[in-house]
């Protein structure tokens, strides 16, 4: 009988291999070869200011990227992160300069965020429509939109609530913001949520057989729409960390969000084809993209070169998965 | 665990677990079910044979719910009973198993085992806080692969490191821990090579062991003489006649299923 069968074997120690123990070994490894790399080329690499900015800079990417992972663990992918964000910090802005409080702006914004990630998960659940396109059409609809609201240009957003998540405290010689604070108790909820609890589980399910997990039972539909709404509502307060990173409403900003995101995402050990994967490797993959840019910028390198390496890492990074699964 | 709870065998008497009546299903103008009876019996495994179109695909689907009959009567343990869908079914006690290995390949056993099903820590945590109780799920998933004497590389595998038939014996297993009154079992080695289909040819017994009933559908000859207490032959929509395997012959159930041998009322 089944004894015959040598134990399968467990999941090899590759580069991208997803332990059940550490989940994120080969993200660690790669973080830690890059930090290794700029540390010797740059001294100011590891001045506990210098870490301090990369930790602030990867905020924004950082949020984004718990929205990816839970659209990428359903074998989706979502490209207006970015757009979405960039409406929340836009509306949140044009209506604090209107002289609404400040508050319900912010409300407001994250709620319009929500629905737009509502409505593209109801166009993938109801109507089946590809993630990839609905997402895309999204991020052009949003970036017209924006445009035209804000009449293309940026304008300073200056207000002590919208810019609350900027303000900074000392640990040590760190200096953090409060958005760093919020973007860790984001990926401490999320990850409690896909890890503990029943929805995190039907989530994998979903993403790695929906078939199997149709015929047990789970509202499969409904389900990918909580998680596109979910995801909005990520990126609606990830627009207040923004805010709070740079006080500014720029319809033109966050253009490398779905690039930067993505690459965290799947650098992080979360498989594009679905069910695979989780939060400790899309916050590594975050701080990778970060160590990466931060590194390069410290070099003096055109931020141009820095897209470029991030979209080799991206393909890298897919590559290992699609390797890893045809071995499967 | 329920299910796996012993179940007194009944004595001599036969007790018909679930019964259906002249059941009639059409589509347009294809009758694919005229008027079929089909009776199961308490602790028995039932194999379903029949050729392509015979109605056999059909019969299961309004058995397990998937298909509502045009007219005719469904029995379970003696009730009238009115599926509406798939739920409806799993929540009566039936539970299917199906060819494809309706499995989630990335989790691990007990995440598949209860996959729709999962537990709750108790006290606050759970009712609160929504948190799986996976200690408790990892001791059940144990318990009812021991008791169907099952035996895996470790409960805490992800299923996409276990073989064919382990997987699939992990799918039925699930339908053997939360069925309370039968199961079905559609094609369940269709997709598998032989050692392999000798692993879940071996825990269906163990479920039928277990006292609960069993119905195989299968188009294996040899798989189905090997496991079933009684076949049911279908054929042109109608059940062609029940048999034993311990009285007929391969060669039988073949002519009786093709019009060969023409059986009385058949």
């Amino acid at each position: 009988m089944s004894s015959a069968t040598p134990s399968a074997p467990e999941a090899s120690a590759g580069l991208f291999s997803r332990t059940k123990a550490i989940p994120a070994v080969g993200p660690i490894l790669v973080l830690l070869a890059f930090c290794l790399v700029f540390a010797i080329t740059n001294p100011r690499f590891l001045a506990p200011h210098n870490q301090s900015i990369i930790l602030q800079q990867t905020i924004v990417v950082g949020t984004l990227a718990i929205g990816q992972t839970l659209v990428i663990l359903t074998a989706g992918i979502d490209l207006a992160v970015g757009a979405i964000c960039v409406l929340g910090t836009i509306v949140a802005g044009k209506l604090v300069l209107l002289g609404y409080d400040p508050v319900l702006s912010m409300l407001f914004a994250v709620s319009l965020c929500t629905l737009s990630g509502f409505v593209a998960g109801a166009l993938v659940s109801r109507l089946d429509l590809p993630p990839f396109i609905v997402t895309l059409g999204t991020l052009g609809i949003l970036t017209a939109a924006l445009r035209l609201i804000s009449k293309g240009g940026a304008f300073p957003v200056q207000d002590d609530f919208l810019g609350l998540t900027g303000n900074t405290f000392r640990v040590g010689s760190f200096v953090l913001t409060y958005g760093v604070i919020a973007m860790l108790l984001l990926y401490a909820i999320v990850w409690y949520l896909l890890n503990e609890t029943r929805w995190g589980r039907h989530l994998y399910a979903i993403g790695n057989n929906p078939e199997a997990a149709r015929l047990v039972g789970i509202p499969v539909r409904l389900h990918l729409l909580q998680v596109y709404a979910l995801a909005g509502l990520i990126y609606g307060i990830t627009a207040w960390l923004a805010l709070g990173r740079i006080p500014n409403a720029d319809p033109n900003a966050l253009q490398t969000a779905n690039l930067d995101s993505i690459t965290a995402v799947v650098i992080g050990g979360t498989s594009l084809f679905g069910g695979r994967g989780g939060l400790v490797g899309t916050l590594i993959g975050a701080l990778i993209v970060g160590v990466l840019r931060n590194g390069l910028t410290l070099a003096g390198i055109d931020p141009l070169w820095q897209d470029l390496v991030t979209g080799i890492l991206v393909i890298v990074a897919v590559a290992f998965d699609q390797l890893s699964r045809r071995r499967r | 665990m329920s299910a796996l709870a012993a179940k007194p065998q009944p004595g001599n008497t036969v007790r018909v677990v679930l019964e259906a009546r002249k059941i009639v299903k059409s589509y347009g103008h294809v009758v694919a079910l005229d008027g079929v009876d089909f009776d199961l019996r308490a602790g028995e495994i039932l194999a379903v044979v029949g050729d392509n179109g015979a109605g056999k695909s059909t019969l299961i689907k309004t058995l397990t719910g998937a298909v509502v009959p045009d007219s005719g009567e469904i029995l379970l343990d003696g009730q009238l009973v009115h599926f509406k869908g798939p739920l409806d079914a799993r929540h009566r006690g039936i539970e299917t198993v199906y060819q494809d290995l309706a499995v989630a390949p990335a989790l691990d056993i007990p995440s598949n085992l209860f996959l729709g099903r999962e537990l709750l820590s108790s006290g606050i945590l759970g009712s609160v806080f929504r948190r799986l109780d996976k200690r408790r799920m990892r001791e059940g998933a144990a318990a009812a692969m021991a008791e169907l004497k099952f035996r895996l590389p470790s409960i805490n595998s992800l299923v996409e490191n276990l073989s064919g038939g382990q997987r699939q014996g992990v799918a039925v297993a699930r339908a053997a821990v939360f069925a309370s009154k039968l199961v079905i079992m559609d094609e369940p080695t269709a997709a598998l090579g032989v050692r392999e289909t000798g692993q879940v040819l071996e825990l269906i017994r163990a479920i039928r062991d277990r006292g609960l009933p069993v119905v195989l559908i299968s188009h294996n000859m040899p798989n189905v003489f090997d496991l079933a207490d009684r076949i049911c032959i279908m054929r042109l929509g109608r059940r062609a006649a029940v048999v034993s395997p311990k009285t007929h012959t391969m060669a039988d159930v073949v002519g009786i299923m093709t019009g060969a041998i023409k059986v009385e009322g058949g």
